[in-house]
């Protein structure tokens, strides 16, 4: 061994008993503000026992809504997959006049309220508009009815992959794309073969996150659904309106059973982390 | 095959990156692009593969106009800067990639892909690194497979985008040699992009010196050290 001696400066300079009190208060806001809530929601659904829950759950309004939920998540993120996957394509593989400009639009739905993207869907779809009337006319109505609440869920979760897979793309740049090609590769081979795999991460990502929204949305789809039971109402609109009506069972039983795709959602993306970096590693 | 540029010019928008180039490359030659950055040549690179297209004037492979010939159809092998080599895939099936990619008519079968993977791997010198990824390589080693990637195709010629920039001054001696060898038992017309006129000189046949998108001299390495014909060529060659 040598005669040299590191010095170790450690990271952190706060005394232990400091350090532990920032931990806990870290950890009590935690608690209070992300963990209770989850708590007294599955508490509150079982507070007249499971059956009280599950049965709430077999109801047709609640069926229905979850039903409903269910397809609007399975029809949008796809969806945005897609357009996601192009736009961020379109914007990192090519140079063009105004893609700053196409950049900043991609994230104003995040900074739209959903209320006033709702309110833009009515006032454009709506029966009193020339193309909703037209639409409406040929029965195929807009506003409450499912397209609506898939054109709202559309637009909310819109920038999700997109805004994923930008960064990834843009670091990544151009290079084994070009190298493809040059080995004779067409330009749907090299998507298949080579884009896609390097962002496949991020793009599961974006996904996951874009149906955690979907799910979640309510106020583009409490404007454009109508509200109609049975028929319109996603899980957060019956939710509410459960609530409302003083059924706080079937509301928290819903919000638990909410809770809990979400939850699913969250441990996915967790495990997909893990395996991520063991991959990486590797 | 031999080469010709004809009057190729290249604008980016307002600026111009190539002013009318024109260049002769024989069949078989080992070329090297010298010049600064900025200085064109790694867009008339670009433009032989088919990565971009010039403004105005043709490109002629073997006589014939290849002006319009898409990336693909030129069957151009191509090393780049960083090698670009698939992150994603083993070096076995990077070097397999533009075989596999070919259509199912003249696509070989699955053995006599792994037979000329094999050969290429020998060829390259590194025989043991089939099932690596690119990640787990040495710079060396990268330059090397992405050559060997780029001859997998039995490409029409060969062009490498400064294909020592990357590396250290011990390997980069090792790897010209390297270089030298396989363009001599390959016989390819090989075009590559240097800023380092020591490299240029040392391994090309022909260097072509050009400054701000223009060709400032063609000849070989002696007669241009003997007679730099303009005064950037002289500065540049003294540097």
């Amino acid at each position: 061994m040598s005669e040299l001696t590191l010095v170790r400066h450690p990271a952190v300079t706060e005394a232990p008993p400091a350090r532990r009190v920032l931990i806990g208060l870290a950890f009590a806001t935690l608690a209070l503000f992300v963990f209770a809530p989850l708590a007294v929601v599955f508490a509150e659904a079982l507070a007249k026992g499971a059956g009280a829950a599950l049965q709430s759950l077999a109801s047709p309004d609640a069926r229905a809504a979850i039903r409903l939920t269910l397809t609007v998540a399975a029809i949008a993120v796809p969806v945005n997959a897609a357009f996601g996957i192009a736009a961020a394509w379109f914007l990192t593989k090519f140079d063009f006049p105004g893609k700053a400009f196409l950049i900043t639009l991609i994230d104003l739905p995040f900074s739209v309220s959903p209320v006033v993207a709702g309110l833009c869907l009515v006032l454009l779809f709506g029966a009193n508009a020339t193309l909703g009337g037209w639409l409406v006319a040929s029965g195929h109505p807009v506003i409450f009815a499912l397209p609506g609440i898939v054109l709202a869920t559309l637009f909310v979760t819109f920038p999700f992959v997109a805004r994923e897979l930008i960064p990834v793309m843009v670091e990544q740049g151009r290079a084994e794309e070009e190298a493809a090609l040059t080995l004779g590769a067409g330009g749907w081979r090299v998507f298949r073969t080579v884009t896609l795999p390097n962002i496949r991460w991020a793009l599961l990502y974006g996904v996951l996150l874009a149906n955690a929204r979907a799910m979640g949305e309510f106020g583009a789809v409490a404007v454009v659904s109508g509200k109609i039971r049975g028929q319109t109402a996603t899980m957060p609109i019956t939710i509410e309106m459960m609530y409302n009506e003083y059924l706080s069972v079937s509301a928290f039983s819903l919000a638990a059973c909410l809770s809990a795709l979400a939850l699913l959602t969250l441990l996915v993306k967790t495990l997909l982390e893990r395996l991520h970096a063991r991959r990486t590693q590797g | 095959m031999h080469i010709d540029i004809d009057e190729i010019a290249k604008e980016f928008g307002p600026t111009t990156a190539l002013h009318p180039v024109s260049l002769a490359i024989p069949s078989g030659a080992l070329v090297a692009l010298l010049g600064p950055s900025g200085s064109g040549k790694t867009t008339l690179l670009r433009i032989l593969g088919g990565l971009e297209f010039p403004s105005s004037g043709r490109v002629l492979f073997d006589g014939q106009d290849a002006t319009g010939l898409s990336v693909q159809e030129r069957r151009a092998g191509f090393v780049f800067q960083s090698y670009a080599l698939f992150r994603h895939m083993t070096v076995f099936e990077n070097i397999a990639y533009g075989l596999k990619a070919r259509p199912r008519a003249t696509r070989p079968p699955k053995a006599e892909i792994a037979r000329r993977v094999t050969k290429l791997l020998d060829l390259i010198q590194l025989p043991q690194i089939a099932q690596r990824y690119p990640s787990q390589l040495s710079g060396g080693q990268r330059q090397r497979v992405a050559l060997a990637r780029a001859l997998a195709i039995e490409p029409r010629m060969l062009l490498l985008d400064e294909p020592f920039g990357a590396l250290d001054a011990k390997v980069r001696k090792e790897l010209r040699q390297g270089l030298r060898d396989i363009h001599d038992e390959t016989g390819l017309t090989t075009v590559f992009v240097t800023h380092d006129q020591e490299e240029a000189m040392e391994l090309a046949d022909l260097v072509v010196v050009m400054s701000m998108g223009r060709i400032e001299q063609i000849g070989r390495p002696q007669d241009i050290r003997a007679h730099p014909s303009t005064p950037f060529v002289k500065s540049f060659i003294a540097a």
